[in-house]
């Protein structure tokens, strides 16, 4: 069979989770897309990580399916081309950033020059020697991100990556998403402020488990004659516009 | 299985210890001082420390490495690092087997260390030779690791680690001939002895001590232990799970 070049990198079909006798999400469709940056947003606890936990394919689910390059989700074959970074941090307090990263390298079978290109895309180039024990919130999320840049994998799932950044840095990193969206990466950044929703190509907007939006920052401005992504969010739940899709 | 990501991950918990010198001087440090302290308290009486010197040799690197793996894997769970490397082309082998080889090198120097000041400063009288003395502590040290790697799968925190020691090895120790010779115990204690690994570790220990030659029990005794081992290895490779609620 030949394979086909579809733009859906990601499909997802009626999928539910439940966490803990919670249903979080209840027969959820999407499909997400290479060279663009999808951004999902939402409050805390709309079931954001758990759709993307679900993407990567570390979550338990209750039926529906997630295909990732033509393949369930988390499948061995995939694994290596899917980088994803967690909410919190996870590298290692008392290894170097240097050291972490040649060690994800490893694991992953990465080429040896990937440690020096990720740590000068995350700039933290001049930390590369300090133990991460010893580094801010922010740069160890940055440590985090570095890691999942590591093979170029074809796909990013970010957990709120950009979360305690400083506004400069928080701009850096978006251009980074493009530039890597740019060749030829599906990403996925979730993040709970929405003022970084005008960084999107494709915005998501959740609510309690369910998408409420689905379409380019503009268009959604236009479609709920709103000003910011806050206004509109707003709007959606209040009104209850129906939900329209930018593309299927 | 990938040998090159189980040597990373082996290198990387190495390296990790290295840099906490606490731990690394409590786990040799340690059981220096209660071997000596041990000698002290029969320094009148050698045949006794002969006796318990041998079995307490198995002890250490069994309970540190246990203490130690459980306590290490539970915060790679906590952390996030296990999910992220089990998200990455990580087999569950090569996680297990890397704990194993570190822990190992580890339980090594440990014994190396005991059992040199057991019997070349203290004078524990000990027949076999030191390389099987080593073999029996390496084997009895993985036997912790593995089992430690498998409780910390039931453990949430740090703290609920620490306490499978008093739930799991104390009855271990009490039964393990240690207090009384296991033959001497109650019938049904007997049969729990018999059942539970560190019983094994500690006869193959007095074998090494009591006797020049590899014997067949002590064959026995250490299949006993290794199996014992690959037993908590496979049942910690099945709490290894890619997937979590």
């Amino acid at each position: 069979m030949m394979k086909k070049d579809v733009g859906g990198v990601i499909r997802v079909t009626g999928l539910r989770v439940a966490r803990s006798g919670r249903t979080v999400l209840d027969g959820l469709d999407l499909v997400l897309n290479a060279v663009e940056v999808t951004g999902l947003l939402g409050p805390s606890g709309c079931g954001k990580s758990t759709l993307l936990r679900s993407l990567v394919g570390v979550q338990q689910v209750q039926a529906g399916q997630v295909q990732v390059l033509g393949e369930p989700a988390g499948s061995a074959s995939t694994r290596a081309q899917v980088g994803y970074v967690t909410q919190t941090p996870s590298v290692y307090d008392n290894l170097t950033v240097a050291e972490n990263l040649r060690f994800f390298a490893a694991v992953l079978g990465a080429p040896h020059g990937d440690v020096d290109r990720v740590l000068s895309q995350v700039d933290l180039g001049n930390e590369a020697t300090h133990l991460v024990s010893a580094l801010s919130g922010g740069q160890r999320n940055r440590v985090s991100l570095a890691v999942a840049l590591l093979g170029q994998p074809t796909v990013l799932v970010l957990d709120e990556p950009t979360v305690g950044l400083d506004p400069v840095l928080r701009r850096d990193l978006w251009g980074l998403f493009h530039c890597l969206a740019a060749d030829g990466a599906a990403v996925v950044v979730s993040s709970h402020v929405m003022d970084e929703a005008e960084r999107c190509d494709r915005l998501l907007l959740m609510r309690e488990g369910q998408l409420i939006a689905d379409e380019t920052p503009a268009g959604l401005l236009a479609r709920t004659g709103t000003a910011d992504v806050e206004d509109a969010f707003l709007q959606l739940v209040e009104q209850r516009t129906p939900l329209t899709r930018s593309q299927s | 299985m990938n040998p090159k990501i189980t040597v990373a991950v082996a290198s990387r918990i190495l390296r990790q210890l290295k840099r906490d010198h606490r731990t690394v001087a409590l786990m040799l440090v340690v059981p220096c001082v209660l071997i000596t302290l041990l000698w002290w308290m029969y320094v009148d009486r050698e045949a006794v420390f002969d006796r318990v010197g041998g079995p307490l040799l198995a002890l250490f690197p069994f309970i540190v490495m246990f203490l130690v793996t459980s306590v290490t894997t539970l915060s790679e769970r906590t952390s996030g690092t296990l999910e992220r490397l089990l998200a990455m082309p990580m087999g569950r082998l090569d996680f297990l087997c890397g704990y194993a080889i570190a822990f190992g090198l580890v339980a090594v120097v440990q014994s190396m260390l005991v059992a040199g000041l057991a019997v070349g400063v203290l004078g524990l009288d000990v027949r076999g030779s030191v390389i099987t003395l080593g073999l029996v502590a390496i084997v009895d040290a993985l036997l912790g690791t593995a089992l430690g790697l498998f409780v910390s799968a039931f453990a949430r925190t740090e703290f609920q680690a620490v306490q499978f020691m008093p739930a799991l090895v104390i009855p271990q120790l009490l039964l393990c001939g240690l207090f009384i010779p296991r033959d001497g115990l109650p019938q049904v204690l007997e049969w729990v002895s018999d059942a539970l690994p560190m019983s094994y570790a500690v006869d193959a220990m007095n074998i090494v001590t009591r006797s020049t030659d590899w014997t067949g029990n002590l064959t026995k005794d250490l299949a006993i232990v290794a199996a014992w081992t690959f037993g908590a290895l496979a049942l910690g490779a099945v709490t290894l799970r890619r997937r979590t609620a």
